[in-house]
């Protein structure tokens, strides 16, 4: 197993206040890795610094061996990491289809010259993005609502038109902020069959979540974020029977 | 939908073979130089949901650009268009740029700020622009034909239909560029530019662009307007006209692509049909309170709100 991501000394102060003091780690291909930590262990903003969104105070992002430290967001996506928000994000005033087309936007060729002269060659495009966006809707389940407008979908599919859009990015390492959040049971137990799926697809998955049977259920390896350091790292067993992670999530004085 | 547009196709081409009064004509005429004007605004405030208050200084640009090369250089009025609409998008391209980070309230005042500085060169520079005295004799467009006279664009006719050519070309560049990736990267931007970066989307180089397009097409609009009035002056910069693009765009319905169409026309006559109804001291107060009345019926504009009563009642 090689590692597709690796994070090295990862430092993000904000004014005084230390989010990630310094971490090392890395995501190897082909594997579902979960980021987890008590709120506020700094696991969001290590996200942010992967896919470009902070900029790290020291330290950096290797991907596939090469630095992407400080790289702008879209230049980050268009390598194949993709990434979803804690806080849900779509295109509010547009359907699932254009939501997810609009997602595929790496896959088209069209530039301002073909969408003026060329239409033919811009009607074949949107057949074939139209296509592709068909079948990743099919792949999340919300193909009987493909022509609802993001806004008006309920909340467990809104969450799912997030992953449907990522997905239409054609990522190579997913990374997924709490997927998991505010989904009723059963509705998580689709999404964990869904990851499950993904990366039986060759994509790797890195995800941040807090639902512990989710990520107990689906991670090949588990790394434990607190007060902005790393404090264990290991398979979910492993990470259950860690003395350094029962004291940070239930506090000093537990004894497991 | 289809009759709909059919007879406006018809009543748009057809237009100077009846109505007779020339000053309806000249109406018309302002009509689609402001529907250029419209298009233009639209790209930026109705897709990319940026809005540009500054966008006269990209009509005032092209029409002193084109007014000034005819008739201090003598230039073919024809090649003065031509640098209407690349002086402004050059402009247009250096502010995009400028505006790397800059979204919503800074973008709004940096357009503002720049449209400031062109309106006091052209007021200042006397010896390029004749400043507050403004630059008369503008040439009228024409067509060499080869073994006849000129023919000159001068009629209201002739002209008419050049700027109906225009705003048909303006009408399709938004089209092309709407219906394909090129303008959901535009929507993207304007409905949630983080997820649109996380999907791979160049945000910024998008933005860069839909401001070229949009402000060489309003440097188009400013070059049709000086060779239609034949004279610039600094007034061209005024605050009033971008206040009526914006306007014509949101009362027409931003972000669609008829709607600043329609607003242009609708918004262009009023002025002269509350003129002809009533004195002037109702004019302007009777057109606030109609302006008020559509964005409080058809906030979304008059295109999107006929729309949806013609299909609800389909």
């Amino acid at each position: 197993m090689s590692g597709v991501l690796e994070v090295r000394d990862l430092a993000v102060r904000f004014g005084g206040v230390t989010a990630v003091g310094g971490v090392s780690f890395g995501v190897d291909a082909g594997t579902v890795t979960s980021l987890i930590g008590p709120n506020g262990a700094g696991k969001t903003t290590a996200f942010n610094v992967i896919t470009g969104f902070q900029r790290p105070t020291a330290g950096g992002v290797l991907h596939d061996g090469t630095a992407i430290t400080g790289w702008r967001p879209h230049r980050i996506a268009a390598r194949g990491l993709v990434r979803t928000f804690q806080k849900t994000s779509l295109f509010p005033a547009l359907s699932v289809m254009e939501n997810v087309v609009t997602g595929l936007h790496l896959r088209g060729r069209v530039g301002v010259m073909a969408a003026l002269l060329r239409r033919g060659r811009v009607r074949e495009e949107e057949q074939a993005l139209r296509a592709d966006a068909e079948r990743v809707i099919e792949f999340v389940g919300l193909a009987p609502r493909r022509d609802t407008l993001a806004s008006a979908l309920a909340y467990g599919d809104q969450r799912l038109l997030e992953l449907a859009v990522a997905l239409a990015a054609r990522p190579r390492l997913l990374l997924l902020d709490e997927p998991g959040s505010g989904m009723t049971a059963s509705e998580k137990e689709a999404l964990a069959t869904l990851i499950r799926k993904i990366r039986a697809d060759g994509v790797t998955v890195f995800l941040v979540e807090h639902d512990m049977r989710l990520v107990m259920g689906i991670s090949d390896r588990v790394l434990v974020l607190n007060y902005g350091r790393l404090i264990a790292d290991g398979s979910a067993a492993e990470i259950q029977r860690d003395p350094d992670v029962i004291r940070a999530y239930l506090g000093a004085d537990a004894r497991a | 939908m289809g009759a709909i547009w059919f007879i406006a196709l018809a009543a748009a081409a057809t237009a100077p073979l009846w109505v007779w009064n020339p000053y309806h004509l000249h109406t018309l005429i302002m009509a689609g130089i402001f529907a250029v004007l419209a298009l233009s605004l639209n790209l930026l405030l109705g897709y990319t949901g940026q809005l540009s208050l500054g966008h006269a200084a990209f009509f005032g640009l092209g029409a002193y650009a084109s007014g000034l090369l005819t008739v201090k250089l003598e230039w073919s009025p024809w090649i003065g268009l031509l640098v209407a609409v690349a002086l402004p998008a050059l402009a247009g391209f250096m502010i995009g740029r400028l505006a790397l980070k800059i979204r919503g309230a800074y973008f709004v005042l940096l357009t503002i700020s720049f449209s400031g500085v062109v309106s006091l060169v052209s007021i200042n520079w006397m010896e390029l622009t004749n400043g507050p005295l403004g630059l008369p004799g503008v040439p009228p467009l024409a067509i060499a034909l080869p073994g006849v006279a000129e023919l000159s664009l001068r009629t209201k006719t002739a002209y008419y239909y050049v700027v109906l050519v225009a705003v048909t070309v303006c009408y399709l560049v938004c089209l092309g560029l709407v219906r394909s990736r090129v303008g959901r990267a535009l929507v993207a931007l304007r409905e949630n530019e983080t997820l649109a970066e996380s999907v791979g989307i160049n945000v910024t180089h998008y933005l860069v662009l839909a401001t070229v397009v949009s402000a060489g097409m309003a440097g188009l609009g400013g070059g049709l307007y000086a060779h239609y009035t034949r004279f610039v002056s600094p007034e061209v910069f005024l605050f009033t006209y971008t206040v009526t693009m914006v306007i014509m765009v949101v009362a027409g319905g931003k972000g669609t692509l008829t709607g600043p169409v329609v607003g242009a026309v609708l918004f262009t006559a009023l002025p002269e049909v509350l003129r002809a109804a009533t004195s002037w001291q109702w004019q302007m107060l009777l057109y606030g309170i109609l302006l008020v009345a559509v964005l409080f019926f058809m906030p979304q504009g008059i295109v999107p709100s006929l729309r949806a009563a013609v299909q609800r009642r389909a």
